[in-house]
């Protein structure tokens, strides 16, 4: 199965069928959950993702996981939500409590990468933040969708209250680094990157067992 | 656009077909094109209030009702909205002089810890074409700014924006503090913004959720219409 950037945002990714657990995930969190399967051996854990473009419409995600779930549960001991609530409101924690599903803590990814006490002790209202994956899809996430390929001058309305683009960098690579360093001076904006490593989404894949 | 659409010339349409052709400017963001439809039609002796609303508000909700059918997008809306933000900047000031109706007045500001004003921007211009005086208290309000702005304004409606998961509470913060001033019930409270719904609104005690600009314009109406009805009958 491709792990591809493109497939990841677009398609996401099936499950290979194996193991008790199913992550249900996702498309933008399936290299760094890999990774960690790889690292650690997890061969109990199952990945699936969906599309990571949902981000772009949040109000699709609680019933995008659901028929995931209805669709895979009877082939799982568990399924585990690697979403946070991802701008739904509360939805999709409503709807992982109706069908008995845990998920991950947070409001975001932003959050947990960093830590979500210490994310929220932060409080950075003028920051926008990208991780690894928003760093190399940043065409199909931002640029795109906010449609400042064909409109530029839109831009100062979108990001004119913001002070500072933060990259996340999951992994130490110089070359992202460059590029969310173009990103941000694109959007107008001052740069800091910050090593989070896989935060709060390695700690909590570890308690299930 | 086809070259017979370029040929366009606004001053040799009629009325109606200027408003139709400002419709269509207004749909696709054209900014100076609105601004011309405008300048004609007062020319023509127009009044402004009659502008404003069966040119300019007719052909924004036209974009509101596609915006929710999801057949444009965000990046379109807002070139709408610049190009009826042009428009209107030549309307104000002569709304002003002209003294049309208003139809209430509201305070409306993002809460603290969000930045986030797209929304709210696009609520407050649809709010004064539909006739309401706006007061906007921009980004990242505390609760002190609101009560400040509800003693000093005196508004009828009270409109407050989020757009994330972890700022959306402090709505309720905010209604909570209008309670215990004893001040609650003397505004309408619109709360809208990306991860709200009816539920979250009423569990704070707002008022309303509203979905859209558009929505918020008609919920902003029939509260004020409820409140005239009580007014007459008290």
């Amino acid at each position: 199965m491709e792990t591809d950037d493109r497939t990841l945002t677009e398609k996401g990714l099936a499950p290979k069928g194996q193991g008790r657990i199913l992550l249900l995930a996702c498309g933008a969190l399936a290299r760094e959950i890999l990774d960690l399967i790889k690292a650690n051996g997890w061969s109990h854990m199952d990945l699936h993702c969906l599309p990571a473009i949902l981000h772009v419409r949040p109000e699709r995600i609680p019933d995008a996981v659901e028929a995931a779930i209805l669709r895979h549960r009877a082939d799982y001991d568990e399924i585990f939500v690697v979403y946070a609530d991802c701008g739904t409101g509360g939805r999709l924690a409503a709807l992982c409590a109706r069908l008995g599903v845990e998920m991950v803590a947070g409001p975001h990814c932003y959050s947990f990468f960093e830590g979500n006490a210490a994310f929220a002790e932060k409080d950075e209202v003028d920051c926008f933040y990208l991780t690894d994956f928003l760093v190399r899809q940043f065409e199909s996430f931002i640029v795109k969708p906010l449609g400042l390929d064909r409109h530029p001058d839109l831009l100062e309305m979108y990001f004119g209250n913001y002070r500072t683009l933060v990259y996340q960098a999951q992994t130490d690579d110089p070359a992202l680094t460059e590029k969310a360093k173009a990103h941000a001076a694109y959007l107008g904006l001052a740069f800091e990157r910050r090593l989070t490593g896989y935060g709060e989404l390695a700690t909590t894949l570890e308690t299930l067992r | 656009m086809s070259d017979e659409e370029d040929d366009i010339i606004l001053s040799e349409l009629n009325d109606e077909d200027l408003v139709a052709q400002m419709f269509d400017d207004l749909y696709d963001g054209l900014k100076e094109e609105i601004e011309e439809g405008v300048n004609i039609l007062l020319e023509r002796g127009w009044e402004p209030y009659d502008i404003l609303t069966k040119a300019l508000v007719g052909g924004m909700t036209i974009v509101g009702h596609d915006f929710r059918d999801g057949i444009l997008f965000v990046p379109e809306v807002l070139l709408a909205a610049n190009a009826m933000k042009g428009g209107m900047a030549i309307l104000k000031p002569l709304l002003a002089e002209t003294g049309a109706p208003r139809v209430g007045k509201m305070v409306i500001g993002t809460v603290k810890g969000d930045i986030h004003d797209i929304g709210k921007n696009l609520v407050s211009m649809m709010m004064e074409g539909a006739g309401f005086e706006v007061v906007d208290l921009g980004i990242n309000n505390a609760v002190e700014s609101y009560l400040e702005a509800l003693k000093t304004e005196e508004p009828d409606i009270l409109g407050m924006s989020a757009l994330l998961t972890t700022t959306m509470p402090y709505m309720k913060v905010v209604i909570d503090t209008m309670i215990e001033q004893g001040v609650r019930d003397d505004y309408t409270v619109l709360v809208g913004g990306a991860p709200l719904n009816e539920e979250f609104g009423k569990a704070i005690g707002a008022d309303a959720y509203c979905r859209d600009a558009a929505v918020a314009v008609e919920t902003a109406k029939s509260f004020m219409a409820r409140k005239h009805n009580q007014g007459a009958t008290a």
